[in-house]
């Protein structure tokens, strides 16, 4: 990496170290001591990236999984999982480890790995403790001041200038400091030193935010070989399914929205997720909407484990099954409006839920402002007929914004007798109007003065031209002499 | 030289329309090409007699596909507006998929009767979309008909719908420019829709359109048995088409015909003949 002094060598792996090749040496040296070295640009954001496709993938162990730091220097970067309550599903907390392990050695990652109760020793027991052949160390319960004493300062996550404070007066090993007073400690070298020693032993909680919300509920399903025909990734999803709804009909919930994760045996992950309008535990209906999205998965060189995860779910009691209870407030049965619900998640879930909508009218006389879309199941929000619904007929299409026409009229308040627009020239033969539409003077944000007033004020015409088709134009501002007056096109009639 | 007289061989007023009727549905039964709607899920009537006499079903039949040929966008927009309202009525909920920016303005469905609770919009990006969303809304038996926005779309692709709308008992409409190749297909009605010039002094500016019924199947449009006797064999039939504004009674919204068109075939051969055959059946 490019720094003060040139380019100097960030990280060196152990070959390059046994030759005499160290981290911050210039490039010029490296060569000059160690001939036949090669050489790769740092790149940070990789780095990063890496970390974080790592700490994602061993989500499949837990899903609590915090990325600890990105670097690319070796025994540097780390990641943090929280297995609490996970141990027993891979046979034991050593057997986890193992297995984690082992598969990123397969994957290319020669890593260290240490379980204690709390993060801190952990961390410390990690990078600077003993660990066994495989790599591991494991810390039994009530051993921890004992496994932290002989590490170094360094293992209590402090930052340099601490470290090499600490060591000027001779406390280099994290056992130095335990039987110490700790007033004058926290006096000397503040009190970090004293909330790290805390939290590594135990006394004080330290808490680990996962990097993705942790769900209410999840199902894994590993295989004993890789899978990737679609027909089976199809069958592993309705086994999932079916395993999700037995739980959520046992906790009277519905979910929401669910999200299916495939590992793949090179190591990364790819997943896809549904969602649903109204809270469902009905397994057909859920793994019909994964269906549609099955094409869209890349199996790779095959997946060896699947997770379907509920991130959200909403209370849904019992349903009685087999009767056609009539809904007396919507006239229609429930069947059918679970029918119409299960119909929007499907379009919903393949065209985007912005795309499926309903129009409900708002409390607003500006045409444009009286017509809103919502998503289409939601309850419509109360609108009493009050006196901004016109009687006045409206236009079955309204143009998106108004769009301005060459008109001739006659002055000062008669409908057109021409306009064209665009390209056509349209006659017109008959009209109706006109209709005024004042803007909202209540409106904050509206100036309040009679000119301006008069100036956003709206005619609107119907006309009707040779051809029959009907249009709906408006002018802009009142009518005064010497002023070309505004004309627009706002909608067409049926 | 021997003339049968033509009253042996035919009934003293012209065919019976009854049994012309009974005799067409054995047809189709014995086809079974297209099963009566009576049978299945119903006939919906347009509240104008003239077209629905015309239908050989009395009325649009419910679990069809239609297709609505649009000379003018908005105006077959309105039309078919008008037809899913009556379809909905006050309970059931009917879909509407456009591509692009719809643009339907929700006071002016609001005139046809369309209450904004019964009426779902989906946006589609290409045909393939819309045909998924037509055909997934038909299956679901949750819907009185949805309507798409397409262009021409193939044989199969129809053939599909309709099933789907026979099976799930759904009305089906696909509405489509009239300007793109016409084909065959296997729609029970196709409609062309075009705009017309209100009549002088009629300022109100009602919707009304020029509706042509151009083929419908396992009938004839058109063969109107009236009392003189008059038919006229597989011609389209064209009326001037209004809306009755149902907004206070919903029941009362409906399509009223203002007037029929005569429909005037431009080969004089065809004139020719249809000529004698009106002349023949009317002796």
């Amino acid at each position: 990496m490019a720094a003060h002094g040139g380019v100097r060598i960030v990280a060196v792996s152990p070959a390059a170290r046994a030759g005499g090749v160290f981290a911050g040496q210039p490039l010029a040296d490296a060569r000059a001591v160690l001939t036949g070295l090669c050489t790769l640009d740092a790149d940070p954001q990789a780095d990063a990236r890496a970390i974080e496709g790592l700490a994602a993938w061993c989500g499949r162990y837990t899903p609590w999984t915090v990325v600890d730091k990105v670097s690319c220097v070796p025994g540097d970067a780390g990641v943090w999982l929280d297995i609490t309550g996970c141990a027993h599903l891979f046979g034991g907390e050593e057997a986890l480890l193992g297995d984690l392990l082992s598969r990123m050695e397969r994957v290319g990652y020669a890593a260290r790995a240490a379980l204690a109760d709390t993060p801190g020793a952990a961390w410390a027991v990690a990078r600077f403790g003993q660990t066994d052949e495989r790599s591991i160390a494991v810390v039994p319960g009530n051993a921890h001041r004992r496994t932290l004493a002989p590490l170094p300062m360094a293992g209590l996550r402090l930052d340099a200038a601490t470290v090499e404070g600490l060591a000027r007066v001779g406390l280099r090993r994290i056992g130095d400091i335990l039987d110490l007073p700790r007033a004058p400690l926290a006096a000397r070298f503040g009190d970090a030193l004293i909330r790290r020693l805390d939290q590594a032993l135990g006394i004080r909680g330290e808490t680990l935010s996962p990097r993705v919300p942790v769900p209410l509920l999840s199902a894994r399903l590993p295989f004993a070989e890789p899978i990737s025909r679609a027909e089976d990734i199809a069958a592993a999803i309705r086994h999932l399914v079916d395993d999700l709804c037995v739980r959520l009909e046992a906790s009277r919930q519905g979910a929401r929205r669910l999200n299916l994760v495939l590992y793949r045996t090179d190591g990364t992950r790819t997943g896809v997720g549904v969602g649903t309008s109204l809270a469902a535990r009905d397994a057909d209906h859920l793994e019909r909407l994964f269906r549609e999205k099955i094409e869209r998965l890349d199996p790779g060189f095959g997946i060896e484990l699947m997770t379907l995860c509920v991130p959200a779910a909403d209370d849904l009691g019992p349903v009685q099954v087999g009767l056609d209870a009539l809904n007396v407030q919507e006239g229609i049965s429930h069947k059918a409006h679970e029918d119409l619900a299960r119909l929007v998640d499907r379009v919903g879930n393949r065209l985007g839920p912005a795309n499926v909508s309903r129009l409900v009218a708002q409390a607003s006389h500006i045409p444009e402002k009286a017509c809103r879309e919502i998503p289409a199941l939601a309850p419509a929000p109360d609108i009493h007929d009050g006196p901004h619904r016109s009687v006045q007929p409206r236009p079955l299409h309204l143009l998106a914004c108004p769009s301005p026409i060459e008109v001739m009229a006659p002055v000062p308040d008669h409908p057109p007798v021409m306009f064209r627009w665009g390209r056509t020239q349209h006659r017109i033969v008959r009209a109706d109007g006109p209709e005024r539409i004042g803007p909202e003077w209540w409106l904050e944000d509206q100036p309040h003065d009679a000119a301006s007033h008069e100036r956003k004020s709206r005619d609107y015409f119907r006309v009707e031209d040779t051809d029959g088709r009907r249009f709906w134009v408006y002018r802009e501002g009142l009518y005064k002499p010497g002023l070309p007056p505004r004309w627009y096109l706002h909608g067409e009639f049926a | 030289m021997v003339s049968i007289s033509s009253k042996s061989c035919w009934p003293d007023r012209g065919p019976d329309r009854a049994v012309l009727k009974s005799l067409r549905a054995r047809i189709s039964r014995i086809e079974s090409r297209f099963a009566e709607p009576s049978e299945s899920s119903g006939v919906m009537t347009l509240g104008a007699p003239e077209i629905d006499e015309a239908l050989p079903w009395g009325g649009l039949p419910r679990a069809a596909l239609h297709e609505v040929l649009a000379g003018h966008q908005s105006a077959a927009s309105g039309f078919c507006a008008g037809l899913l309202a009556r379809l909905a009525g006050t309970r059931e909920t009917v879909l509407w998929c456009g591509r692009g920016r719809g643009g339907l303005y929700g006071p002016g469905l609001a005139a046809f009767g369309l209450a904004p609770e019964r009426l779902i919009l989906v946006r589609a990006r290409t045909d393939t979309e819309v045909l998924w969303v037509l055909e997934e809304g038909l299956r679901s038996c949750a819907l009185a008909a949805v309507l798409g926005e397409t262009n021409a779309i193939g044989l199969t692709a129809a053939r599909r719908l309709q099933l789907a709308a026979e099976s799930g008992g759904t009305s089906a409409f696909l509405l489509r420019s009239a300007r793109g190749k016409v084909e065959p297909g296997p729609a029970a009605t196709r409609w062309h829709i075009a705009t017309a010039l209100g009549t002088d002094g009629d300022n109100e500016m009602k919707p009304r359109w020029q509706v042509e019924l151009l083929k419908c199947r396992s009938g004839v449009p058109g063969v109107a048995l009236t009392q003189k006797g008059e038919t006229t064999f597989g011609l389209p039939r064209s009326w001037l088409v209004e809306w009755r504004d149902g907004t206070r009674t919903p029941a009362a919204g409906g399509f009223a015909v203002a007037a029929e068109f005569r429909h005037r075939p431009a080969d004089p051969v065809v004139d020719e003949i249809t000529n004698r055959i009106a002349a023949k059946s009317a002796i």
